[in-house]
């Protein structure tokens, strides 16, 4: 195997930072993102209570701090993005190896309910599906990953496709190996690359579809804080606090854009004839 | 004729299958007369709903009668506002329209140009920089930029109204958000397709007859590479369509996504049904036009199934 590029490395060391953050939000937040004030509602940047100390992002409407916020959204953010891209990947690959594998009817009947759920754009499914079943963490898992499986069904569909008609395949076959080992060990291992460009542009895509949700009052619900919401609460209080919408929004995009860029510098590197495409 | 055939025989299905599809979601909570009562009904004004609305009845009896009216064109009748649900989506869908068409042209006029520009000065600095700004569009998050346009035009500048639907000037800052990730696609798509023709023998042929280099990319390499950009439109209209019910949100835009939003607010659970059946079905129909239309430019396509 060739070596990462550098250009992987420092988009996956950056996310990793960012990941760092989120996770250690309880322990590097300065204040509770929860705690309100009232007294220190819409404070810009910088403000400081005698109390409660420095809001280095400033307040948001109900004074709570916003650099807090932020820790504490992306922590649920990147919770929500990589437990329904995992829901989506188990998905989308296990049909898309049946399809592939086993052709014919099993994959008509596949790849038409993969063409069925393409039909509907995604963030409206999801719409309606929460509006439905109500907002929670698990339900925006659930239906995010439920959503977006049909990109893995067809790439595995076409990997397996072409993996299957290896002579090795024949080979472990007729050595009597069993359908489930073969799909398993001698397949899977041999899509993995395409797949993991997939996950990874869907991993952004799945960011900013809970950033989405959470804007339209779908995602994670008040007082829990999420970039979607606080950037509600920027549209809202648009003409006196621009920091509401600035920082939020800066990080999510900065988040998206890394894995975006992330996601083309593998594919160049897995498929050098796609290189710079 | 056989590929024609078997288009629309698929889209038939992929119609049905999404017409299911919404029928099994909008019963996933279980008993659907809980979505649509209002707040603190009784329980025989629940019942009574339920029985009107037929959800006492069997499943697949439900799903036949759902069918046949979807069929007849009938999308049932709002619980709110007590008019049929078609004519409320009817008298949105025009502001929706405008927005995609709006957005349309912002991606089409930014993005074709930077596409070319990308695959004509390859390895240049131009294309670094375009490329640059292409990744930013396919990131930018159009609920955020669409703030940030209100921040800079709409309150510190004050030059566009910053919501609402008051002729030309509120649509521009929607288009311009909304737009943005189509633009990145249109850019990358015809970059692509430039850059296979430029590949291609009779570009070096041509030059060898004496025509410049511009010309060859005038005359012959963007008439070549219009067919796939063209399909990528068609394509992008159904993403605009999707990405209205965010954008319409944040500009108060009164089109069918904000009629999706306020509909849930309201408990008006039809309209919201409507408004995602219709947006899927217009995803199809362009989808099939495409299609056929490919079918039509390109003869090479017509042997294949």
């Amino acid at each position: 195997m060739r070596r990462l590029p550098p250009s992987v490395i420092v988009l996956l060391a950056v996310l990793a930072l960012v990941m760092a953050g989120a996770a250690l939000a309880p322990w590097i937040a300065p204040h509770d993102p929860l705690r309100q004030s009232l007294l220190m509602r819409l404070r810009p940047p910088g403000s400081a209570d005698v109390r409660r100390g420095l809001f280095v992002l400033g307040t948001d409407d109900l004074g709570r701090d916003l650099l807090s916020r932020i820790l504490f959204g992306a922590r649920a953010s990147f919770a929500v993005a990589v437990l329904s891209v995992a829901v989506s990947l188990s998905v989308g690959v296990s049909l898309g190896l049946l399809a592939g594998w086993f052709r014919g009817w099993t994959a008509t009947v596949i790849m038409r309910l993969v063409d069925t759920v393409l039909s509907v754009p995604a963030i409206l499914l999801a719409v309606l599906t929460v509006a439905v079943i109500g907002p929670g963490f698990l339900d925006l898992v659930l239906v995010l990953g439920l959503t977006r499986w049909p990109r893995y069904t067809r790439v595995a569909f076409a990997a397996t496709l072409q993996v299957a008609a290896m002579p090795y395949i024949q080979a472990s076959q007729m050595a009597g190996a069993g359908t489930g080992r073969i799909l398993r060990r001698h397949i899977l291992p041999n899509i993995a690359g395409p797949l993991t460009v997939v996950a990874t542009g869907e991993f952004g895509l799945m960011i900013l579809f809970e950033a989405g949700l959470s804007f339209l009052g779908l995602g994670i619900q008040p007082p829990s804080p999420s970039w979607g919401s606080i950037l509600s609460a920027g549209r809202q209080y648009v003409e006196r606090a621009w920091w509401l919408t600035v920082f939020p929004g800066l990080g999510l995009f900065a988040v998206v854009v890394c894995v975006n860029l992330l996601g083309d510098a593998l594919r160049d590197w897995l498929d050098p004839r796609s290189a710079g495409r | 004729m056989r590929h024609v055939a078997s288009r629309l025989l698929q889209a038939a299905v992929t119609t049905f299958g999404v017409i299911t599809l919404v029928f099994f979601v909008m019963r996933l909570s279980g008993d659907p007369t809980l979505l649509l009562v209002p707040e603190g009904a009784t329980a025989e004004q629940i019942a009574a709903l339920r029985h009107e609305l037929g959800f006492d009845r069997p499943l697949p009896a439900q799903y036949l009668s759902y069918l046949g009216d979807l069929a007849r064109g009938d999308l049932g009748g709002s619980l709110v506002q007590r008019v049929p649900v078609s004519l409320i989506l009817g008298s949105r869908l025009p502001y929706t329209l405008a927005l995609a068409g709006g957005a349309l042209l912002v991606a089409l006029a930014a993005g074709i140009p930077a596409g070319i520009a990308m695959a004509v000065w390859r390895g240049r600095a131009i294309e670094r920089v375009l490329a640059i700004v292409v990744v930013a569009g396919q990131s930018l998050p159009s609920f955020w930029s669409g703030i940030l346009l209100i921040l800079l035009f709409g309150v510190t500048l004050r030059w566009l109204p910053t919501s609402g639907a008051d002729g030309a000037a509120s649509l521009v800052m929607p288009s311009l958000a909304l737009g943005a990730v189509a633009m990145s696609t249109f850019a990358r798509m015809t970059r692509i397709a430039v850059l296979d023709e430029l590949a291609r023998d009779y570009v070096p042929a041509a030059q060898a007859r004496g025509l410049s280099f511009g010309a060859v990319v005038v005359r012959h390499v963007l008439r070549n590479a219009a067919i796939p950009v063209v399909t990528i439109a068609a394509l992008e209209v159904g993403n605009l369509l999707a990405g209205a019910v965010i954008v319409e949100t944040v500009f108060a835009w009164p089109g069918i996504g904000q009629l999706a939003m306020q509909s849930i607010q309201s408990r008006d659970f039809l309209v919201v049904q409507a408004v995602v059946l219709f947006v899927s079905l217009a995803y199809i129909g362009l989808n099939l036009l495409t299609d056929l239309a490919y079918t039509a430019i390109d003869p090479r396509i017509r042997g294949r199934a």
